[in-house]
């Protein structure tokens, strides 16, 4: 039993593992968040729906080193994006750009919400007629009617 | 309009069924790829039996070939090989792109040329040899420029050094016939017309 716990504490002493895998240095803060943004928006051409910070695909590994060249070497967020899209197109990407064929899914929130506001204000305008109508009954009779109500059910009992 | 209103949710959801239903068709690997209809970008790269000899574009000009990108590590590139010999055989040029692993499976992470050249001429001797040479892209520079994704991947470079097809996968009769032969064959007949 002695022993056993002895063990048992042993396993406790495994240091953790460390993932050493890539430490990058950089010059400074702004290029350590540009790298991180950079690999954090472009995504993996073979994996489905992983970026390239998520992902050990050997394309994404080549990607983020040439990420890190490039931001290195002074090159803006749009320059290391353009260069990707140039060989990896559009998909690599995930924030599309605004063209042609793209225009209906940047438009599509817009025009459901134009939609759902149209539909709200044609129902508002509708229960306002309606409710207009009931305003023109006087409260006399309303109350009348009521007490009508009142009278059946007691009457009931 | 109130019938509009009525029939506007079944109308909205056969929409979403029929596009959901034509995802389910779709192959989520495919997608149009950028390169085509370019040249070939520049590098300079050594050949893989022959390191000494260093490709360059211009040198891979005058003739319409395959440019198929593989490494030994890829199951799906050796069983590509021997639909790809007997191309070969009926006279379709075809030149490899070698794309080395940072950590090959066998290899191992350190890279070792004669290692990896024995293990080539091994695997070619077993499935076949459809290469007439192969350039060796060990830090995959090349593949990077030319948008590759992983391997098997095959491009069809005219005689200009221009990319004309990019097909991502392996290949077998059916793609073959269905994707790259016509457009090989297209470009292949304009080979002798402008030389």
């Amino acid at each position: 039993m002695r022993m056993l716990s002895g063990l048992l504490a042993l396993l406790l002493l495994a240091l953790p593992v460390q993932a050493t895998e890539e430490v990058l240095s950089f010059d400074n803060e702004t290029q350590r968040r540009l790298y991180l943004q950079l690999t954090a928006e472009l995504r993996c051409p073979q994996c489905q729906n992983q970026n390239i910070a998520d992902s050990n695909a050997v394309v994404s590994v080549d990607m983020r080193q040439k990420t890190y060249d490039m931001v290195m070497q002074g090159s803006s967020r749009t320059e290391v994006l353009d260069y990707m899209v140039d060989r990896y197109g559009y998909f690599v990407h995930y924030q599309p750009p605004l063209n042609r064929y793209t225009l209906l899914l940047w438009l599509a929130p817009l025009l459901m919400l134009l939609g759902l506001g149209w539909l709200q204000f044609k129902r508002r305008r509708m229960q306002l007629s309606t409710d207009s109508n009931e305003a023109a009954e006087p409260a006399a009779q309303l109350d009348a009617e009521l007490d009508k109500l009142i009278d059946q059910y007691r009457s009931k009992k | 309009m109130r019938k509009v209103l009525f029939y506007l949710p079944l109308v909205l959801f056969l929409t979403l069924a029929l596009f959901l239903l034509s995802g389910l068709f779709s192959n989520p690997m495919e997608r149009e790829s950028v390169t085509i209809n370019r040249a070939l970008p520049a590098f300079s790269l050594p050949d893989l039996m022959q390191p000494d000899h260093q490709w360059q574009p211009e040198l891979l000009r005058g003739e319409t070939f395959l440019l198929n990108v593989w490494g030994t590590w890829c199951p799906t590139c050796n069983a590509e090989l021997s639909y790809m010999t007997e191309l070969s055989q009926q006279g379709v040029k075809i030149v490899g792109l070698y794309y080395v692993l940072p950590a090959d499976p066998v290899l191992g992470e350190h890279f070792d040329l004669a290692e990896l050249q024995a293990d080539v001429s091994n695997k070619l001797q077993q499935h076949g040899n459809p290469y007439q040479f192969n350039i060796l892209d060990v830090k995959r520079s090349l593949a990077l420029d030319l948008g590759v994704s992983g391997a098997p991947e095959t491009f069809i470079i005219d005689s200009n050094g221009m990319v004309r097809s990019h097909h991502i996968g392996d290949i077998n009769p059916q793609v073959w016939r269905n994707k790259l032969a016509p457009v090989y064959q297209q470009w292949r007949q304009q080979d002798g017309a402008n030389p």
